[in-house]
């Protein structure tokens, strides 16, 4: 249960990286893009955008295997971008249109794909952290090797179902990684005005959980620990945390007054800590890419993220009859 | 001085016991706290200890003896010196019995006259039958259930190796192993939001609750996460499971422990409500529950988990949702009721039958889906409706069928419907205010004269 920060290994393909800052860079590109669409009026009621926490989901997902499962929060867009579910069917949701995932009943919060393991898009703060522990408890029971990403806030974690599910996790070992994106303000509360512990993943030792604190700006960081955290919930040991510290850049969603804390905070963050531009730089100096084949990416990332505005503007609106469909299999 | 030592009453519902163990024996000298039989209950075997100093003179039931009665005596207690010949054995007056015993009505079982006229059998003619206490019946279905599909698996506080806080699981941990019947913590938030997440998982899980009361401290796993989610993800994937417990008032145990919640599940799309009165249906519906693709909430009640009812012999019962049950036909008057309401409903139609005043009486089993199109011919026939339920009166299960009535039936009532129902103050824990706080037959009468105008 040592408190070791990930170390970061630079030794990586060009390959790998260039599919880092792709990821990073179409999870950025479409929040961009949903917050004009919204600007615009065509994404209704809240929309939270997940701008400068990129690589917290992007270095997750490339610990993850086929099959694993993962389950968020409503801040959960670039979630479902970084498993590969179809920008499109994302942005047709937020329209709430009929070629969304949920067919235009669920909206920017919630969000589930069967096909790619995501369960969602939970709009109560914390709710996701049982049902994660509980995705595990049924792989645990089928004895299929697969692990649970649970992702939740500092927010989410002062909230007492947390800790309900943390005890039962460690006691039945199963096998789901705790992940705390700790971005360092519950809605408009900053975790120094909403608790005294020094952090959240230390809280994990009350029940006998190791974790630690990762460096949630650096993509390698984070697959690192993620790494290690899914080695040890696939090898039986039990629940893992990962306190993940990142940063959003944007409100808490859309109508944010801003007054919690200071633009130049924000602005230090952006110039000094931004996760794509760190990719970006090793990709140039390592020599991993020129700045023809970045562009190259930005064209193709644009593209998508264009593609996918124009789906969820001409996707028509539901049927009036799907009112009544869903409620009961 | 002898002193007679009586049967104990070792829960609020407990009525009679089995003497399973003597401990001691005749002569034996015996102090405070020593423990002196096993008494057994439908819900647990406990020791009894001595609460007075003295030697067993006598053991007035034999160990082994079931269905002793609470406060029959069954031993004295002599002092040195004196002879048991001195004391007369005569029953202890009734009279000095714990009021507890007194509020809970007679067993509807016990009672024969009841003409429990079936007209739509959930069985096919000539089942063999056999008696049966809502318990085993639920416990039956369960095992039957987890027999057949490996993914059905039972949680909760004290399922597994206490056998149920309600003995509802008795013998399952056994049967099935500890991966398939799990004690949890207490932790009623974070086990049901784990269960619910093991159902979007591909299991089908039992969540018990010790009671439904304990269900608030989860209810938002339940209706925000099991109930809204199928809808929520435009059918990719919803919570087949099961939320189980007892429901309502037991018998004396206050405010929190003693609330009827059918009025409030039954508000919620994506839930399916159901609330058995009879071992059979609580066995038939049981299984319903567990094989549907939805998240059922599932009321039980503690006063009739020890009731007894003819039960089909069959491999596999079941009963559909969304049919109710006519347990009499009658022309004057629909009393519709569910759950324990059932068993005021049916005792009011009895003693009604007595003044010429024909009730048809209907168990409603589900209130989500509600079967309310036979409510309605009923009342075309009856043209009089009497609602029965233990719950409180505003926003009740009886006002949302006054409403229904009203625009599918304005013009064929004679009487405004009468909703009878718990009244409208938390639970008292006193007997005389709980008695009072709680339906009564007498009540059930009273409404069915004043819609009957008699």
């Amino acid at each position: 249960m040592a408190a070791r920060k990930a170390q970061t290994k630079p030794n990586v393909s060009a390959e790998e990286l260039q599919g880092y800052y792709r990821d990073m860079l179409l999870i950025r590109r479409f929040e961009e893009k949903a917050g004009q669409l919204y600007g615009m009026g065509l994404i209704g009621g809240f929309c939270h955008l997940y701008i400068g926490q990129e690589a917290v989901v992007v270095g997750l997902e490339a610990a993850a295997e086929e099959g694993d499962k993962r389950i968020t929060s409503y801040r959960d867009h670039g979630h479902m971008l970084a498993c590969g579910m179809d920008p499109n069917g994302v942005m047709a949701e937020l329209t709430g249109r009929e070629g969304g995932y949920s067919k235009g009943k669920g909206g920017s919060m919630h969000m589930f794909s069967k096909e790619k393991h995501f369960y969602g898009g939970h709009g109560i703060v914390a709710a996701q952290v049982p049902l994660g522990a509980g995705l595990a408890f049924a792989d645990k029971y089928k004895e299929n090797g697969r692990v649970t990403f649970t992702y939740f806030g500092d927010g989410a974690a002062n909230q007492g179902q947390v800790y309900e599910a943390y005890n039962m996790a460690e006691l039945w070992d199963l096998p789901v990684v705790f992940v705390i994106e700790n971005n360092q303000y519950a809605m408009g509360t900053s975790t120094k005005r909403s608790t005294k512990s020094p952090s959240y993943w230390e809280r994990g030792a009350a029940y006998g959980i190791p974790g630690e604190e990762v460096d949630g700006m650096d993509v390698l960081a984070v697959k690192a620990a993620g790494q290690k955290a899914v080695a040890h919930c696939r090898a039986g040991k039990g629940p893992y945390i990962l306190e993940i510290k990142t940063y959003r850049y944007r409100g808490h969603s859309m109508s944010d007054p801003a007054k919690y804390r200071t633009r130049e905070e924000v602005q230090k963050m952006r110039d000094e800590r931004d996760p794509i531009e760190a990719v970006r730089s090793m990709l140039l100096t390592g020599k991993h890419a020129t700045e023809d084949d970045l562009k190259a990416i930005d064209k193709e990332i644009k593209e998508i993220v264009n593609a996918s505005a124009e789906f969820a503007k001409e996707s028509p609106e539901p049927a009036l009859d799907e009112l009544w469909t869903d409620i009961y299999a | 001085m002898a002193i007679e030592i009586l049967m104990p009453a070792l829960s609020p519902t407990m009525e009679e016991g089995t003497l399973a163990k003597w401990l001691v024996k005749e002569g034996d000298t015996v102090s405070s706290g020593d423990i002196m039989a096993e008494i057994e209950t439908d819900k647990a075997t406990m020791e009894f200890e001595a609460v007075d100093e003295g030697i067993v003179g006598k053991i007035l039931i034999a160990e082994g003896t079931e269905g002793v009665k609470v406060n029959t005596p069954i031993a004295i207690l002599i002092e040195e010196g004196e002879e048991v010949g001195d004391v007369s054995a005569a029953p202890a007056p009734a009279a000095e019995a714990a009021p507890a015993v007194e509020a809970p009505v007679p067993a509807a079982a016990a009672a024969p006259a009841a003409p429990q006229v079936d007209l739509t059998p959930d069985w096919p003619e000539g089942t063999a039958m056999k008696e049966q206490t809502v318990r085993e019946a639920l416990r039956d279905a369960m095992a039957e259930e987890m027999r057949s599909d490996d993914t059905v698996f039972l949680m909760g506080e004290e399922v597994a190796e206490y056998q149920g806080a309600y003995k509802i699981s008795q013998g399952l941990l056994d049967e099935f192993g500890a991966k398939r019947v799990i004690d949890t913590p207490i932790t009623e938030h974070g086990f049901a939001g784990i269960g619910v997440g093991a159902a979007f998982g591909g299991l089908r899980p039992i969540v018990e609750f010790m009671t439904f009361n304990f269900a608030m401290q989860a209810i938002d796993q339940i209706i925000n996460s099991a109930a809204k989610t199928l809808y929520m993800s435009g059918g990719q994937m919803g919570a087949p499971m099961v939320f189980r417990g007892p429901n309502g008032a037991a018998a004396r145990v206050g405010a929190q422990h003693s609330q009827d919640y059918a009025a409030w599940y039954m508000q919620v799309p994506g839930l399916k409500v159901v609330m058995p009165y009879s071992a059979s249906d609580a066995k038939g519906l049981m299984k319903t529950a567990i094989r549907d693709n939805n998240p059922v909430i599932f009321l039980e009640n503690e006063i009739l988990y020890g009731r007894t009812f003819d039960v089909p012999d069959m491999d596999d019962f079941t009963v559909p949702f969304g049919k109710a049950r006519i347990w009499r036909e009658g022309e004057d008057v629909t009393i519709v009721s569910f759950g324990i309401g059932m068993q005021y409903a049916l005792e009011a139609a009895d003693k009604l039958a007595a003044d010429g005043i024909n009730a048809e009486v209907i168990d409603l089993r589900t209130l989500r889906p509600m079967d309310t199109g036979t409510i309605i011919n009923s009342v075309m026939k009856t043209n009089r409706c009497v609602t029965v339920e233990e719950g409180w009166p505003q926003g009740s299960v009886g006002n949302y069928i006054s409403s229904v009535i009203m625009q599918e039936a304005f013009d064929y009532l004679d009487a405004p419907v009468i909703n009878c129902t718990g009244k409208d103050v938390p639970m008292p824990y006193a007997a005389n205010l709980e008695k009072h706080a709680l339906i009564t037959t007498d009540e059930v009468i009273e409404a069915v004269k004043q819609v009957t105008y008699r």
